[in-house]
């Protein structure tokens, strides 16, 4: 784990304060490490992400498998979120892969409902560029230095965010053509 | 090799990166393009070779392309919306309607996810069905590949056949799940029924049927010249773009690299089968394509030990938590019947956490990321669909190729539109 340490570089530095709230973190490229049912959970700070993604894919992280985001505004349970990061509405989830090493990392950034930016990952891994779309178009959430910030599914005149959690499911009523009850 | 290529953002880049508004506004004032041999052409959303609703953005200079850019979005439904609504038990008829020509894997995937939430194991005999079901149709959506590709090329002999043998494993999974499409049959804590009787000799018949007729493809296609000058050398990526692209499946095998999750991360019970994973050389159409056919020959192998191993012993998982009672014990018990109504109008809480689970689909990782907050319903389910990210290469594919290319292209990628949009 020294290693990683040592290649997250300046992410290490910057996000140190938050660290020391909660003091048996272990942490690598900068963030604070968690488990979640086997899973190794990275918390970025949103401050220092990219700096997090960039140490990330220096230790060979070669691609970005997935990205998409969680609106936590109706959650029901607590967070489980460690010690010394706030809970924010919007988290931002990543899904990494080491192929060299069969290693997989999911980062988790918290970003705010006041200011939902976000640096973009495309200089790192362009495969990030319709995920980063697909996550501004339902949840509004804006990624800093996107090529091509635009809607991907709804239409681009569309008003609203759909998977945020206060967008109601809505419906249309729908009429069939052999009802002779019109209600 | 390198990826320079794909991380360009300017006007060098092979995306078009232009609203559909600004696209339109070029085409009704053409004169406002750079250069006056430039034309912006629309192919799609309704385009025989387009599988189903892409649209594509195409900056044209004579007969080559310069940048394009697909357009999606035409069959959204808003699923992951959907999701949230649907309880864990009925999330499976929800997620097998995004890749329809593999329901299986999203049904796999999805449960895969939820069981780990849930903290449950599945019953032996449930993963080699679960595995023989999906390797099944593994083959027919590779069989359905090949048809619409020879369509697409010209070969439209090869469109009927790829269906007729397509067909014979859609009755079996009729036969096993009582729809050929969008079966709802994998489901969390095991599978929907057993194995009907004389499923093996059924299976041994699609293995018998298909093995002849694979060389017959190899005779209209892999070795006929025309097929091979109209795909060799076309829609070329490297490994690096390929990865740095986020493309997986057989779009990044054909790269040279061997990556392919039923190997490297083994799930179900892949790790005590034997099947070689498939890589190609240029990383072109033909590539892919030879990848895919082969595809069909290490599935019928893995098919065919599972037919010697498959265990006996149940298929579903004997919690209560999760599944219902038999179907005699709700005429006999009050509380057989409490139960059973209980699962299938509430249906289980799943304990609050986040999971994520990737199976290797026929188009690449697919993979389910759930999030629960200790309901019955996913409090978020997003998919990550091999089709949608897959679909990003198509312009570095297409970039400076003819047009007539570019169907190749599209038909190598082989997205279905209804996992790129969900």
């Amino acid at each position: 784990m020294s290693d990683d340490e040592n290649t997250a570089g300046e992410g290490a530095d910057a996000s140190a304060d938050e660290i020391d709230a909660g003091p048996d973190h272990e942490t690598r490229f900068g963030a604070i490490v968690t488990d979640s049912l086997g899973d190794v959970v990275l918390h970025a700070d949103r401050e220092t992400y990219l700096d997090t993604m960039t140490a990330a894919k220096d230790d060979g992280f070669d691609q970005l498998i997935d990205l998409t985001a969680v609106d936590f505004l109706a959650y029901a349970a607590p967070r489980d979120l460690p010690d010394g990061l706030d809970a924010e509405r919007f988290e931002v989830v990543v899904q990494l892969i080491n192929h060299e090493r069969g290693d997989r990392v999911r980062v988790r950034v918290q970003v705010p409902a006041d200011e939902p930016v976000v640096p973009s990952l495309f200089d790192l891994w362009p495969g990030s560029e319709a995920l980063e779309r697909e996550v501004f178009d339902m949840f509004g959430i804006e990624f800093d230095e996107h090529p091509d910030m635009s809607r991907i599914l709804m239409p681009e005149d569309w008003v609203g965010y759909p998977l945020r959690k206060d967008y109601a499911v809505g419906s249309i009523p729908v009429q069939f053509k052999s009802a002779s009850n019109v209600r | 090799m390198t990826a320079e290529r794909v991380l360009r953002r300017g006007d060098d880049s092979a995306v078009l990166r232009l609203s559909e508004t600004a696209a339109a506004e070029i085409g009704n004032d053409p004169d406002t393009m750079a250069d006056d041999e430039r034309v912006l052409l629309n192919m799609g959303p309704s385009h025989p070779s387009t599988h189903g609703v892409l649209r594509l953005m195409l900056e044209m200079e004579g007969e080559t392309v310069l940048r394009s850019k697909p357009v999606v979005g035409y069959l959204h439904t808003g699923m992951e919306k959907q999701a949230e609504q649907l309880s864990f038990l009925q999330g499976c008829t929800n997620v097998t309607r995004m890749d329809y020509a593999s329901p299986l894997f999203s049904e796999l995937a999805f449960s895969l996810t939820t069981e780990k939430l849930l903290g449950i194991e599945v019953p032996e005999r449930a993963v080699w069905i679960r595995m023989l079901m999906c390797e099944l149709n593994r083959m027919s959506s590779h069989l359905l590949f090949m048809a619409t590709n020879g369509m697409d090329l010209g070969a439209v002999g090869m469109m009927i056949y790829g269906w007729r043998e397509r067909e014979e494993v859609l009755r079996f999974f009729e036969m096993v799940t009582g729809l050929r499409m969008n079966h709802n049959y994998i489901r969390p804590g095991g599978v929907a029924a057993d194995l009907p009787d004389g499923w093996e000799a059924e299976v041994e018949r699609i293995l018998e049927i298909t093995e002849p007729r694979l060389e017959e493809y190899d005779v209209l296609m892999t070795g006929q010249p025309i097929w091979r000058e109209r795909l060799q050398g076309v829609g070329v990526l490297n490994t690096d773009e390929a990865l740095a692209l986020s493309a997986t499946g057989p779009l990044l095998r054909s790269t040279g690299y061997a990556w392919d999750l039923r190997r490297d991360e083994p799930y179900l019970a892949y790790d005590q089968v034997d099947f070689d994973v498939l890589v190609g050389t240029y990383g072109d159409c033909y590539d892919r394509f030879a990848i895919r056919l082969n595809e069909i020959r290490e599935s019928m192998k893995i098919v065919r030990q599972i037919l010697e191993k498959m265990p006996s012993g149940d298929y579903r998982i004997q919690d209560k938590k999760v599944t219902p009672p038999p179907r005699v014990r709700i005429d006999q018990s009050m509380e057989a019947l409490i139960h059973h109504f209980k699962i299938f109008t509430e249906g289980y809480k799943v304990p609050a956490g986040e999971a994520y689970c990737a199976v290797e689909s026929p188009r690449g990782e697919l993979g389910v990321y759930i999030v629960s907050d200790g309901t019955s319903t996913p409090y978020r389910m997003h998919v990550r669909g091999p089709s949608f990210i897959n679909l990003q290469t198509m312009p570095h594919l297409m970039k400076d190729g003819l047009i007539a290319d570019g169907v190749a292209i599209i038909s190598s990628v082989d997205p279905i539109m209804g996992e790129v949009d969900r």
